[in-house]
């Protein structure tokens, strides 16, 4: 299922799965629940930078300026 | 999945010119940069070192490496690679500075059949709850923060393809294993995603 999911599959091993996921309930259900896991991980957006945040790494770019 | 990892690509088309920028001493460049990246670094420092004020520290080091380099950066990798490698290497440096232990990867892996091939508990069916917007933007959060739970290096795969949506080869190079590897690392951390989330939804917590 790994390799389905990285559309890795040969051809022949990729009818026989789509075969028996229309045939199998329970492994059609968990296909789709690693798609919701996979879509989920890439809509999770990392924490906003704060303004204080972003200041310190001015003042890190400013102090390397005027060092170098 | 074509969506996110659009979502996490997004921008990188003109990292060239600022770095060019960066180059001049052009300091909004630098900014922008800031903007795009510091928040993903953050995150990517702070799974790879376990903690926050340590991740801060990684990032500000990788930050002074980066405008000693963009020099030398021939663009041979995109920026964001380029980026991420120097951030790794010093969180891994840091990592083993505070000898964090680290959780090697355990090889568990859900038994989901039995000897004859048939589920030992079929999953049970999320559909009419996951279609929901809301629920999804839940679920995002929800993931995120599972993330945790995963081996160390089950976790770096996953959050530098499936998050940072990275290319299988820069993400083996990155962590620095083999390709046939880091897919089992993936399959493995989605896996073990997928599971916790389904224990959530079992309790009725998602």
């Amino acid at each position: 299922m790994a390799d389905y999911l990285d559309g890795r599959l040969a051809p022949h091993d990729l009818e026989r799965l789509e075969g028996h996921l229309a045939a199998c309930p329970h492994c059609s259900e968990y296909l789709a629940q690693l798609r919701v896991t996979i879509d989920a991980l890439g809509y999770a957006e990392p924490e906003s930078l704060t303004d204080d945040a972003l200041d310190e790494f001015v003042g890190l770019y400013r102090r390397w300026r005027a060092d170098g | 999945m074509t969506t996110a990892v659009v979502l996490a690509s997004r921008g990188v088309d003109d990292d060239g010119e600022l770095v060019e920028r960066l180059r001049v001493g052009d300091e909004s460049a630098y900014v922008t940069l800031i903007g795009r990246y510091q928040p993903r670094m953050l995150r990517l420092a702070e799974v790879t070192v376990g903690s926050r004020a340590v991740a801060e520290e990684v990032t500000q080091d990788t930050w002074v490496a980066v405008l000693r380099g963009v020099e030398r950066f021939e663009g041979r990798s995109s920026f964001k690679t380029w980026l991420f490698h120097i951030l790794l290497n010093r969180a891994h440096s840091a990592a083993y500075r505070e000898q964090r232990a680290g959780r090697p990867d355990d090889g568990l892996v859900e038994d989901r059949f039995d000897k004859s091939g048939a589920w030992v508990t079929p999953p049970e069916p999320w559909a009419d709850r996951v279609d929901d917007r809301l629920v999804a933007e839940h679920l995002a959060t929800r993931v995120q923060q599972l993330l945790p739970e995963l081996p160390d290096t089950q976790r770096q795969v996953v959050v530098l393809r499936d998050l940072e949506g990275l290319s299988p080869d820069d993400v083996s190079d990155l962590v620095g294993v083999s390709d046939g590897n880091q897919r089992v690392l993936l399959h493995r951390g989605r896996a073990r995603l997928r599971q916790l989330l389904a224990a959530d939804m079992s309790k009725g917590s998602a």
